[in-house]
């Protein structure tokens, strides 16, 4: 999408593609503001003749010319209706082009917002890509206000410029002589607005990141009373964008008056001239009285154009930057291989062959990059629980999130049933793998649809009997029972009216409710109590047991539907008692794979994982030896005491 | 100052301000045009600075535009149409003079732009900054009945949507007016009867427009909300990315912001149709009037009472006329503009804060906390009661556990303990005096939030933890001086803080150790790291009452059991109110308190508890049993 070449062929460039993206709108808009721009011309004609053939000789006695009187009022009426309908209609298509390159342009953004990866969005502030949809695109679009109309006097400006030269050649070389002028004083105005403009939209970008992360962080700034230091946060990006936009407004203030005293500088001197081919001859008083007419007429033209003029550089720097969003790569591509899905059939078999993941640090100068994972193998069968232990920070999110391929590996593959994980068609991933996520997500819909995830009705949407059903198994049911709506009852923006185990519990209702061939649960009972964890795995099993019964039925197939037994499941966790439910555990640490094994192998042989298993235990025993301690100490010094005494 | 006889009311006071609802930000305030641009100028008074000045220098340059038509008129009669053939001398003298007064009329011009751009932006800037300020000053659940997406469009770009009119309409619709007048009073001077025909004739056009401003206003302040609430679609789809790409939902969440978009554009081209009709309708009449004074203008002329010359300067001074009113259409289009985006930044700053210091409030002297709650009872808006009379004394020096069930009330109780909400009944004390009547300042010092949901800016892994030194800002240091996290003090004390918490094999591990960029809310450390990074953060508050809600929920369990082991050491002497469902923290406590469906359940040592045979006894048990 980016613009390539001097800043006039972008600026071309950039003008084009936005009129042929919608090429109907913008011939109707051309073609009124032309006509407007041809009744422009034919009012002044139609005035100038009413002058010279009707007012003059009328006032100076003529009949004829007096009772023409009322057809020259009609024809100028006429003339006013037509102009004032074709102004309404290069307005209004004008305009509906703006707002349709606008849609485009924020299509285009978010569509890509929602293809780039996690890193990139790592790297893009929030509030920058949200400015992107609102002050680039009116920046980028700004010009397409004027244009249609500049463009559609074009052929008014010819026009008029045609009938100088039929009027007198003089006169039209004198009108012309301003068009040099504009062009040299645009190049001056070009160069030093295009930085100035850069600078500004930057800095709304900035004020706009600046607000959106405050406001994310608004219960922190609340809780540690830090407004005045937010404030003065966002006051210093505010007034730097305030002084940006005085510089943007200083060099536009000098150009402005420039621009428009121009037509005004060459109707003085069509006069000069004028006056000078009278006394030649060549002229006469009435062409003159036309010829003034005509170029104060076209002063409306040159503004428009001086209009898209001095538009252009806001409108390259808002183009070039959704361009840079637009052009971004690293988007996954995907491949077209499928999983096989029927009723009945066992988990997913997961492996995970070689694999590293390295990430180029943010910080630093030179460009480095930061291995989180690597050398990592590890085989998952089908329908088994396996859990991923490790401490804080050893790379368990960024290991079971391949499997969901929220990214890919640098090196290695990911193999799912055999199959490597980027052959697989867009779309196959997810309806075969549920990944609850270790901070949850809550949008802004009913419960069903956070549920979901789908339209209500759409096809292959999970009914409400079967929502219901993942509630229940994630423990969810009572509370949304108790709500007011029940499944359509609305969660806040980010479900701030749900405590924050409820919304984990949600978040695994939503991983559930897909009947998922593999469930990867990262940390996703964190903020549910060790109880309530239980039952949830322990239904979790059950439920395959149930549906593999069910499958094993011919006749059970309507309530099992697409829910397929023994699936397999990947779950990060520190609990022992969820870690003992698996049937075997992977132990990560620094990016490694340390051991795998079951829990009682690794706890012989691991001192790593020993230390993650016991850490409770052993904190207690030590608590209460300590405790015993300072009792004997306590009765030491009661004893000391009463020596002394 | 409180005096005693006021205390009993108390109590009282915040059934009485809690409507049904609580405060909720409104999508737009319900002022009127007028009100809305006093409310406006109000707020940022620097818009109308040097008005007048300014003002002046406006009807200079309009005057040296209406020099061109005179210069060209008097050119025309007295200098081409002169009795005595075309007169070069006077031409020439008359195109030097309106030369001469173009150049002084663009001066003029480019004066009063800057002027404007100057004025303009700075009041702009403090709309921006205040409705900022107010934002986080409204509490908590007020907050939340805005998407975050719409409250930056706020700040953004309805502020942006003013600034058209602000920097060049008002003193436009002024110099309008004025020209208006004078072209009136020069037309008067040409033919009175002339000049009252142009006037009637308007008439229908200045009902159109009285009669269209309200249906432009309307589509203006339509299109401000899609605008937010598209941006509240897509703030959401950035900050749920993770989530959407895990679900495959893309394509679901794609259609939603286009539809939210499509909206928007909807809205927009409704407003552009609106626009234009008001707009060409003026243009319709402007030019109408042309044949009325053609047709009138030649019957007077014939009856004597006008010159052929005349009636051509009078076309023109018309002109004159009718350019300052179709530019006042357009202004008054832009002002509806305005006002929808400036009525969206005032509901922000008009939103009452409900969560607010009394103007008598009280400093406290730092020291132990004392915390209790008097029969607190609390209902979020609209929803049913979650708190159902919850009386705690937790004594200075404390560490308190509270365990419950997820949605029994433990963070409900947390953030009525640091006052991010106030009871609906009853009362939280610190050290006997109610919250309500402790200044902000003062009570947020003292008491510190670690919320469940933590956040990092960013930044680096020292930024984030410097956050909690909660350095004044802007203090006296003058804006070139370096931020004061940097200083190498700040950066001592966060290294030591983190020496402290047992985290600096953790810090040392990180690509840059402090200077690691954490990225985007942190994504670029793990969850558990993000945590650390956060407790770290309040401890260096110091403050004298430290609430976790979680805060180590996902850390792992041998570097929690550490920061459990630093914190009670270095917080000995102060309270700790934690709130977890790893029971490791209870046992360690002095005080557990069990919540259970809104009521406090038990009370007591985690030893007596724990063999009492209640609530707390099962929990522990099949902690104890999980855990080994
Ligand atoms: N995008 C990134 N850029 C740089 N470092 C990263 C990035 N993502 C993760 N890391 C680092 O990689 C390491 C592993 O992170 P990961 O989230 O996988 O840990 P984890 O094992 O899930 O930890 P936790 O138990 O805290 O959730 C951490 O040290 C983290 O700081
Ligand atoms: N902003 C809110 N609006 C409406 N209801 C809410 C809101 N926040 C919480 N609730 C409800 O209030 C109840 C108590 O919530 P709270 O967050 O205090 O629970 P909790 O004990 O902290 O649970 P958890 O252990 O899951 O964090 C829950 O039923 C919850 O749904
Ligand atoms: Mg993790
Ligand atoms: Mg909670």
């Amino acid at each position: 999408m980016a613009l390539a070449g001097s800043r006039v062929g972008r600026s071309l460039a950039l003008m084009w593609r936005g009129m042929r993206s919608h090429p109907g709108i913008y011939a109707l808009a051309v073609g009124a503001s032309a006509i407007f721009g041809a009744l422009t011309v034919g009012v002044s004609r139609a005035v100038g003749w009413a002058t010279d053939s009707v007012v003059v000789p009328a006032i100076a006695g003529d009949e004829v010319a007096r009772d023409r009187v009322w057809l020259g009022g009609l024809v100028l009426a006429a003339v006013a209706l037509t102009l004032a309908l074709s102004v309404a209609g290069r307005r209004i298509w004008a305009g509906f082009g703006v707002v349709r390159i606008q849609a485009d342009h924020r299509t285009a953004l978010t569509r890509q917002y929602l293809r780039l990866p996690a890193s990139w969005h790592r790297a893009h502030p929030a509030g920058q890509l949200l400015n992107h949809t609102t002050s680039d695109t009116e920046a980028a679009t700004g010009v397409f206000n004027p244009l249609p109309f500049a463009l559609g006097v074009v052929v008014m400006i010819g026009v008029s410029v045609v009938m100088l030269f039929m009027i007198d050649p003089w006169l039209a070389i004198a009108a012309l002589a301003i068009i040099p002028v504009t062009v040299a004083v645009n190049a001056i105005y070009q160069r030093h607005m295009s930085p100035a403009v850069t600078r500004a939209q930057r800095l709304r970008g900035d004020v706009a990141d600046a607000a959106h992360e405050s406001f994310e962080a608004a219960l922190l700034v609340k809780s540690l009373g830090t407004e005045d230091r937010e404030e003065s946060r966002f006051d210093d990006r505010t007034q730097e964008l305030r002084a940006a936009n005085v510089r943007v407004g200083i060099v536009r203030s000098l150009f402005d008056p420039v621009i428009q005293t121009l037509p005004a500088v060459g109707t003085l001197l069509v006069l000069g001239i004028g006056t000078w081919r009278i006394s030649t001859g060549d002229v006469d008083a009435g062409d003159i009285v036309t010829a003034a007419y005509l170029l104060t007429m076209m002063t409306v033209p040159v503004q428009a154009f001086g209009w898209v003029l001095g538009e252009l550089p806001r409108a390259l720097v808002g183009y070039e930057r959704i361009a840079q969003v637009v052009d971004s790569t690293g988007a996954l591509a995907y491949g077209d291989a499928r999983l096989s899905r029927t009723p009945g059939q066992p988990g997913l078999a997961v492996r995970l062959e070689g694999v590293g993941v390295d990430v180029p640090a943010l910080s630093g100068a030179q460009q480095r990059s930061i291995t989180l994972l690597d050398g990592v193998d590890v085989g998952v069968e089908p329908g088994t629980t396996v859990a991923v232990v490790g401490t804080t920070g050893s790379g368990k999110t960024t290991l079971v999130s391949l499997l969901a391929r929220l990214s890919d590996p640098t090196r290695g593959h990911v193999l799912l049933d055999g199959v490597d994980a980027r052959t697989l068609v867009d779309g196959e991933i997810p309806d075969q793998v549920a990944f609850v996520t270790q901070t949850t997500f809550v949008f802004e819909d009913t419960v069903r649809g956070n549920v979901t995830l789908a339209d209500e009705g759409a096809p292959g949407a999970p009914s409400d009997a079967e929502v219901w059903d993942a509630l229940r198994l994630a423990r969810l049911e009572d509370t949304v029972r108790a709500m007011a709506g029940g499944l359509d009852a609305p969660l806040g923006e980010r479900g701030a009216n749900l405590s924050g185990g409820q919304r984990q519990r949600l978040a695994i209702a939503r991983a559930l409710v897909r009947g998922p061939r593999l469930l990867v649960l990262d940390d996703a009972t964190s903020a549910v109590d060790p109880r309530v964890e239980q039952e949830i795995l322990r239904g979790l099993a059950d439920r395959a047991d149930e549906r593999a019964a069910g499958a094993a039925e011919p006749g059970s197939a309507a309530g099992a539907g697409d829910h397929s037994p023994g699936t397999t499941v990947i779950m990060v966790a520190y609990r022992m008692s969820s870690v003992t439910l698996a049937d075997r555990v992977v132990h990560v640490d620094g990016g490694r794979v340390v051991d795998t094994g079951t829990h009682d192998e690794l706890m012989a042989r691991d001192p790593g994982y020993r230390e993650l298993a016991t850490a409770y235990e052993v904190e207690t025993e030590r608590r209460e030896q300590e405790r015993a301690d300072a009792a004997a100490a306590g009765a030491l010094d009661d004893e000391l005491e009463e020596v002394a005494r | 100052m409180t005096t005693v006889t006021d205390e009993p009311d108390v109590t009282d006071v915040p059934e009485d301000l809690l409507d049904a609802d609580g405060a909720r930000i409104e999508s737009t305030s319900k002022l009127g045009v007028f009100a809305t641009l006093r409310r406006g100028i109000q707020i940022s008074p620097e818009i109308t600075r040097g008005i007048w000045l300014t003002l002046g220098l406006a009807s200079l340059a309009a005057a040296g535009r209406v020099v061109v038509p005179l210069a060209v008129q008097q050119t025309i009669d007295v200098g081409i149409l002169a009795d005595a053939g075309p007169d070069a001398g006077r031409v020439a003298l008359l195109a030097v003079l309106a030369a001469g007064a173009l150049v002084l009329a663009g001066l003029c011009a480019a004066l009063v732009n800057v002027r404007l751009f100057r004025a303009a932006e700075a009041g702009l800037a403090t709309l921006r900054v205040k409705a900022f300020r107010h934002v986080h000053d409204l509490s908590t659940l007020t907050q939340n009945t805005e998407r975050r997406g719409a409250l930056v469009s706020r700040v953004t770009s309805d502020v942006d949507t003013v600034s058209l009119f602000v920097q060049w309409g008002g003193i436009m619709l002024l110099v309008s007016a004025l020209q208006i007048v004078v072209a009136t009073g020069l037309m008067l001077v040409y033919s009175p009867i002339l000049t009252a025909v142009v006037w009637v004739s308007f008439i229908p056009m200045f009902l159109v427009i009285r009669y269209g401003q309200k249906y432009v206003n309307r589509a203006y302040t339509l299109v401000r909300e899609r605008v937010g609430a598209m941006l509240g679609a897509v703030s959401e789809s950035v900050v749920g990315a993770e989530t959407v790409r895990a679900y495959g939902v893309s394509e679901r969440t794609g259609r939603r912001i286009g539809g939210a978009v499509e909206a928007t554009r909807s809205a927009q081209a409704r407003s552009q149709v609106l626009v234009a009709a008001t707009f060409s309708s003026g243009v319709l009449i402007a030019n109408l009037v042309l044949a009325v004074v053609v047709v009138v203008g030649t019957l007077l002329g014939v009856g004597g009472g006008l010159t052929a010359g005349q009636l051509v300067a009078f076309l023109f001074l018309v002109q004159l006329f009718t350019g300052p009113v179709q530019m006042a259409t357009e202004i008054l289009n832009e002002l509806q503009n305005a006002v929808a985006g400036w009525r969206r930044v005032i509901a922000i700053i008009d939103t009452p804060v409900q969560v607010a210091e009394k103007p008598d409030a009280v400093t406290q002297e730092r020291g132990p906390a004392h915390v209790t709650l008097r029969d607190v009872r609390f209902s979020y808006p609209n929803g049913p009661e979650v708190l159902h009379g919850v009386t705690l004394d937790l004594p200075p020096r404390t560490k308190v556990a509270v365990v419950g069930q997820t949605g029994s009330g433990k963070t409900t109780i947390a953030k009525l303990v640091t006052r991010l909400m106030d009871p609906t009944a009853g009362a939280v004390e610190l050290d006997g005096v109610d919250l309500r009547d402790l200044a902000f300042a003062s009570l947020r010092k003292r008491v510190v939030l670690v919320p469940q949901e933590g956040f990092l800016f960013d930044g680096t892994v020292l930024d984030n933890a410097a956050y909690g030194l909660r350095v004044p800002a802007g203090s006296t240091a003058e804006p070139e001086a370096e931020p004061a996290e940097t200083s190498p003090e700040t950066r001592a004390a966060v290294e030591r803080a983190f020496v402290e918490l047992g985290l600096s094999d953790w810090v040392a591990d990180l690509p840059d150790g402090l200077d690691t960029e954490v990225g985007q809310r942190g994504e670029s450390l793990s969850a558990g790291e993000r945590q650390l990074v956060a407790i770290a953060r309040a401890y260096l508050a110091q403050p004298d009452l430290l609430v976790l809600d979680e805060a180590t929920s996902a850390v792992d369990p041998a570097t929690e059991v550490r920061i459990a082991r630093a914190l009670d050491s270095l917080t000995a002497g102060r309270s700790t109110i934690t709130i977890a469902h790893r029971l490791s923290t209870a046992e360690a406590s002095d005080l557990v308190v069990v919540v259970d469906q809104g009521h406090v359940a038990e009370v007591g040592p985690h030893d007596d508890l724990a063999v009492a045979g209640g609530i707390y006894a099962r929990m522990h048990a099949s902690w104890v049993a999980q855990t080994r």
